[in-house]
């Protein structure tokens, strides 16, 4: 199994912080260009990249990750453009973790053996695939699984104790918990619930819990990087991507480093 | 009883017909898909839910339909006598209401407080808003904005019936985006929200359900046939876009082999130009909660569907009817605009019948194999929609200004 996810996460534990996660949709404003903003988000401090594979029908994606994927689609973003970059980022980066995410049918496309095997082979890490619960993942899980990549699933406030072990089952990596019951970049959900949750979550699994949906201030990522082992970004550097286009990179990193500023004295500031 | 190898006891308890169905939602949904899972077990052996559901169908609906003999179509084709299964004359001018009826039931049964539908050409969006009101819950329906623009008459009666009708403007603004807007808008409103899909489509257990209750289509016509010519038909044809009208004709009736079956596909402009035959020009993926036949490209990113009839112009179909495509209990044939379009036509004067662009493209099929059987064969037709909503698109096809 690849292990850069975990040697990242024990290194910020280790740092007595929380990891930052940052997400942008691959091939926006296109192939060529996505490479800079990775980079960016690197250079900013991101500690783990999640790398978006566009798909015409993002069912759980808000306003600006879906016109993230049309405009990804629009320059004709393919599957191999996607592990293209992938590839290339991890020759620039040989350390830094890189996670695709997506839907499953781009990533069952060609099968399972023939995805797992290509990430496997672009560099990746892992895979989130958001429209694949457990009950469904009988052929991506084993695929990722025997290419020694990470299954990382996803849990939500719906996802109640009874349903939790099924969950966990054959989760590896970490565990992303989706904040708000609801679609991405939009509400933010109290700290509160957030608290509590990570804290069901982190009595039932070894695994680090990252936290997103709805995270844009370098003050909610401290908020929530006190009690988490990630916090997690997307539409917000999404958006920045929109904003400047192929000039976005030097206010992506501007952007990122803010996070990652607050996440490395949050801790702190709260004991 | 249990019949051995029946083909009427799919899909498996996750949701599976052979390789498709299944679940594939974000995980937010998941459990409660499992909730609505489990409540329609509990309803389906609860006698008051089914008497519930049928005193609606009869009083309200106005079930059950008619299996109207078409004697001048059967003469006029000079082969096997072609009976119409008349879903048009039900309230709200077809079959869409027979599910929503049993939906909204469950969405009571259930708690819930308010009901959200896709709508492609408004059809189910107006069966929806119908029961909603009937009901009185709050409605939305989400519709592709392209579909808003284009459907101004079914927008209306939905405002008319108490509905908000929420225009899509992401993705290509019609049925697929209007769909995954509803499944959005559910995830962020688990809590209150009963979502009424309008086919058999989406996650486990709507294809089961939505079947269900449609299959009272399919157990009339049972009835009436036998009572009509004392035996079962030679073949039943109906039209397929999701596939929610075929399936209830069709599955009473899977376990008689006798009985040919042939659901007819939208070939649009042609099956080597646009059309919406995910069947004849897709291949299996998985979209809007399950896997099934797809229209897509080489890198699974789907594709825009095409037919001049709104109500097949959706990039996928029922799991079931994949299944059954694979197996080959169901043949599955395309037509295309033009030829519905001529059918429309000849039916509205032999029979004094304004057939659904829908169901003139099985008309049309019928009209293609009626000849090729002897006249002492039998043929029921789904008749699933009226025509009404489309005057307006053949109008505009036939070049003539209203």
């Amino acid at each position: 199994m690849s292990g850069r996810l975990s040697a990242t996460f024990a290194g910020t534990r280790a740092e007595g912080r929380a990891a930052l996660v940052t997400f942008v949709t691959g091939g926006d404003p296109s192939p060529a260009d996505t490479g800079a903003v990775l980079d960016a988000l690197v250079a900013g401090g991101a500690d783990v990249i999640e790398l978006g594979m566009p798909f015409t029908d993002p069912m759980a994606d808000g306003p600006a990750i879906q016109r993230a994927n049309l405009r990804a689609l629009g320059v004709g973003t393919t599957t191999a453009d996607i592990l293209g970059i992938a590839a290339a980022f991890r020759a620039r980066h040989p350390q830094v973790p890189l996670v695709l995410m997506g839907y499953a049918n781009p990533m069952l496309r060609r099968g399972a053996d023939w995805f797992a095997a290509a990430a496997k082979d672009a560099g990746v890490d892992g895979v989130i695939a958001v429209d694949l619960p457990p009950e469904e993942d009988g052929e991506l899980g084993p695929a990722l699984r025997a290419a020694g990549l990470h299954f990382i699933r996803l849990a939500t406030p719906t996802t109640d104790a009874a349903r939790l072990p099924a969950v966990l089952d054959g989760a590896s990596g970490f565990l992303y918990y989706v904040s708000v019951a609801g679609i991405t970049g939009l509400q933010q959900a109290a700290q509160g619930s957030i608290e509590d949750a990570v804290g069901r979550l982190k009595a039932a699994t070894d695994l680090p819990v990252a936290v997103g949906f709805g995270v844009r201030t370098p003050e909610q990522a401290a908020a929530i990087g006190r009690v988490a082992d990630g916090v997690v970004v997307g539409s917000a550097i999404v958006d920045i991507v929109a904003q400047h286009g192929a000039a976005a990179a030097p206010h992506v990193k501007d952007y990122v480093a803010g996070l990652a500023a607050a996440l490395a004295t949050a801790r702190e500031k709260a004991a | 009883m249990t019949v051995q190898n029946s083909l009427r006891q799919q899909p498996d308890e996750r949701g599976h017909f052979g390789a498709f169905g299944g679940r594939y939602v974000a995980e937010t949904l998941m459990p409660l898909i499992l909730d609505l899972e489990r409540e329609y077990r509990a309803a389906k052996t609860d006698p008051a839910f089914r008497d519930e559901f049928e005193y609606l169908l009869k009083h309200y609906v106005g079930r059950p339909s008619p299996l109207w003999f078409a004697e001048r179509l059967t003469n006029e084709l000079g082969g096997a006598k072609i009976y119409l299964k008349r879903e048009d004359l039900n309230h709200t001018g077809a079959h869409k209401i027979n599910n929503c009826i049993g939906q909204i039931l469950l969405a009571k049964r259930m708690g819930k407080t308010r009901v959200i539908a896709e709508t492609g050409a408004g059809q189910h969006g107006v069966a929806t808003a119908t029961v909603a009101a009937l009901f009185g819950l709050p409605c939305t329906i989400f519709m592709g904005a392209v579909d808003v623009a284009r459907q101004q008459p079914n927008v209306f009666r939905m405002k008319l019936l108490g509905a908000e009708v929420v225009a899509v403007e992401s993705g290509a603004k019609t049925l697929k985006d209007a769909m995954n807007e509803a499944l959005r808008h559910w995830v962020a409103n688990v809590h209150d929200t009963f979502y009424i899909i309008g086919t058999v489509a989406g996650p486990h257990p709507y294809p089961e359900l939505v079947r269900d209750f449609q299959s009272v289509i399919g157990t009339e016509a049972r009835a009436q046939i036998l009572e009509a010519e004392g035996r079962l038909p030679d073949m039943l044809i109906a039209p397929v876009g999701g596939g929610s009208n075929a399936i209830g004709l069709f599955h009473p009736f899977l376990d008689d082999a006798d009985v040919e079956i042939v659901g007819v596909e939208a070939a649009g402009e042609g099956l080597d130009k646009k059309h919406a035959a995910s069947l004849a020009g897709g291949s299996p993926g998985v979209l809007h909660g399950n896997k099934t036949y797809l229209l897509q490209d080489e890198d699974g990113q789907i594709t825009e569907a095409h037919s001049i009839s709104a109500g097949l112009d959706y990039p996928g179909i029922g799991p079931e009817h994949a299944w059954l495509h694979d197996i080959g209990r169901v043949r599955y044939v395309p037509v295309t605009d033009d030829e519905a379009l001529a059918s429309f036509q000849r039916l509205c004067k032999l029979e004094g019948i304004i057939p659904a662009l829908e169901s003139a493209h099985a008309i049309a099929a019928a009209e293609r194999i009626a000849p090729t059987l002897g006249k002492d064969k039998i043929i029921i037709v789904n008749l699933s929609g009226r025509g009404d909503k489309d005057i307006f698109t053949v109008a505009e096809a036939l070049g003539v200004k209203l």
